[in-house]
């Protein structure tokens, strides 16, 4: 069988790769990853339980599948879970969040990453995170690229692909790359705050991605100062030292999203897409991998396909 | 139903598109609570959401922009024109904000721009206190009807001076008036329309809630209890113990 995907995002390289590893002849359009695709700019949290706090089930069941997937592909997964905490007013939120989430237990967040003040936290010990820029160059040096396509096509495009999948939207998210020394924080920690919520995933070497807006927009132009004054107050309530920190990068983009935020493999005409995964890039695009392989190679039909 | 600007509308229950988990999980709680009035805010998307107006559009049900975010009289002006070219309507809900804390409205500014906007043929929802002078400049503007809060925006308190809100209530008989913001439960809902409010907006209470959509119906309730339970008149309350059944006279056995 020969494979042509048209993409070279999270997506199209995921299933490039999974495809490639079951032995199909496989080859990828698309330039190689750079800060056109939206993974370029993602958090890369492998955290299916804290998004089980407002996503769907099928979010937390096939994410589950993502940090040993890329960790088989060779990409450093940092298994070092997530830290979940609240400022001191809104420790409601935190006892909220706990009761709509799973896999978690109450920490003392100075005793997990003593970097952090004393207070309550929840400590989600099977997540993972990556490095996205990483990840993806690890993938695209494993796949060939092509300008032409050949037998069955497989359409990853993202949002891109809105000339064809009509209910495709742009849920925009912008993120700011900070620098600082002073901080040594070695997991993922998230700040739940009603107005700003915050993540923050160490990049190692004292960098960190502070993330993320959504923002019900396709616009892909920079950062608003809104969006990077509500990310750095966050994080300097976090963490006061962090105002010290230096600013590397401003991110934005369009994430791709269907109107309940899951992703679909949907045949249109003699193309098969695989889209809308939302926020859920790193997350879910091994199980989307898997399932388009099945479907390819055994006939499955994937439990997300229309 | 309550009337606004001479149009009826269905329910008395209004509802906020924003915080949801997704777009559809937002079509099935306006479903669920058959709201007659969406509000929709341009100000946040104003980078192209053209796709979310699109599908809040494809609700059916009739939409009210706002000026959300507007810190001063000439943006939240601004703003309004913006929504009434993007939405083809001249109903514009009128948020001024003035504290950074509480979004307390600015009341001034709020009467600034409502008397811009009315004078410009806008049909304006202002969002206020519940102080009767403040209210009584909005009429002045030519706001025909009056939104005042109930607690801060998103705090979920309920209604905060029930009180200041009867006061309110008792002062303009004839002018239609919601309730908006701080409602968090279905009972901030109902006692604000026991009050004799024509009708209450509801959004993080349903966008927020584990079940948006169960809310959403749950809302829906409470709101037509408690405009059955205003029209038929409460009793009056009392502070000593009147038996439905006669004691006195009981047989000794």
């Amino acid at each position: 069988m020969r494979v042509t995907v048209i993409g070279a995002g999270v997506a199209g390289l995921c299933v490039a790769t999974e495809l490639h590893r079951r032995g199909v002849e496989v080859a990828v359009i698309g330039t190689p990853p750079g800060p056109d695709a939206c993974s370029w700019w993602a958090g890369g949290m492998l955290a299916p339980d804290c998004e089980g706090e407002s996503a769907e089930e099928p979010v937390v069941r096939l994410g589950h599948e993502a940090a040993d997937w890329w960790q088989a592909r060779g990409v450093r997964v940092h298994r070092r879970g997530t830290l979940v905490v609240s400022l001191q007013r809104d420790a409601a939120a935190l006892a909220r969040f706990a009761r709509r989430s799973a896999g978690h237990r109450e920490v003392d967040a100075a005793e997990v990453e003593p970097a952090l003040p004393q207070r309550r936290g929840l400590l989600f010990e099977g997540e993972a995170h990556l490095a996205p820029r990483e990840a993806l160059a690890v993938l695209a040096a494993g796949v060939e690229f092509v300008r032409e396509a050949k037998g069955q096509v497989i359409d990853c495009r993202g949002l891109a692909a809105r000339d064809v999948l009509a209910d495709l939207r742009g849920v925009r998210g912008e993120t700011v790359l900070i620098h600082c020394a002073e901080v040594a924080i070695s997991r993922p920690v998230r700040l739940l705050h009603p107005r700003m919520p915050l993540y923050l995933v160490p990049r190692g070497e004292g960098v960190f991605l502070l993330g993320a807006t959504s923002v019900e927009s396709d616009g892909r132009g920079p950062p608003t100062v809104r969006a990077v004054l509500e990310l750095l107050s966050a994080a300097f309530a976090l963490h006061p030292a962090l105002a010290e920190a230096e600013v590397l990068e401003l991110g934005a983009d369009a994430r791709p999203a269907f109107p309940d935020n899951l992703p679909r493999i949907r045949r249109v005409g003699g193309v098969l897409h695989v889209n809308g995964l939302y926020r859920h890039g790193f997350l879910l695009a091994p199980a989307l991998a898997r399932m388009v392989a099945d479907h390819l190679l055994l006939g499955i039909e994937p439990e997300v396909m229309e | 139903m309550p009337v606004f600007y001479g149009e009826e509308l269905g329910s008395a229950l209004m509802l906020g598109t924003a915080g949801y988990p997704s777009p559809a999980v937002l079509e099935r709680a306006f479903r669920a609570s058959g709201a007659g009035v969406a509000t929709v805010s341009l100000r946040r998307e104003a980078g192209g959401g053209q796709d979310f107006w699109a599908l809040v559009q494809g609700l059916g049900v009739r939409l009210l922009p706002n000026t959300a975010g507007c810190h001063g009289a000439r943006e939240a002006v601004t703003t309004a024109q913006m929504a009434r070219e993007v939405f083809g309507t001249d109903w514009i809900k009128l948020e001024v904000i003035g504290h950074a804390d509480t979004l307390q409205p600015d009341v001034f500014g709020l009467v600034e721009a409502a008397r811009i906007l009315c004078a410009e043929g806008f049909r304006v929802f202002p969002y206020c206190t519940e102080d009767l002078i403040v209210c009584e400049r909005l009429l002045e503007a030519g706001c025909e009807v009056l939104m005042p809060w109930g607690a801060p925006i998103g705090s979920g308190i309920g209604l905060n001076n029930p009180f200041g809100l009867r006061a309110l209530r008792a002062a303009f008989p004839g002018v239609p008036m919601v309730v908006d913001a701080g409602i968090g439960l279905p009972s901030h809902a109902a006692a604000a329309m026991e009050m004799g409010y024509d009708a209450v907006l509801v959004n993080s209470a349903v966008a927020r809630a584990g079940d948006p959509a169960a809310m959403a119906g749950a809302m829906a309730d409470a709101v037509q209890a408690g405009r059955a339970a205003y029209l038929a008149d409460p009793m009056e309350r009392t502070d000593m113990a009147v038996a439905s059944t006669p004691v006195l006279g009981r047989a000794f056995l």
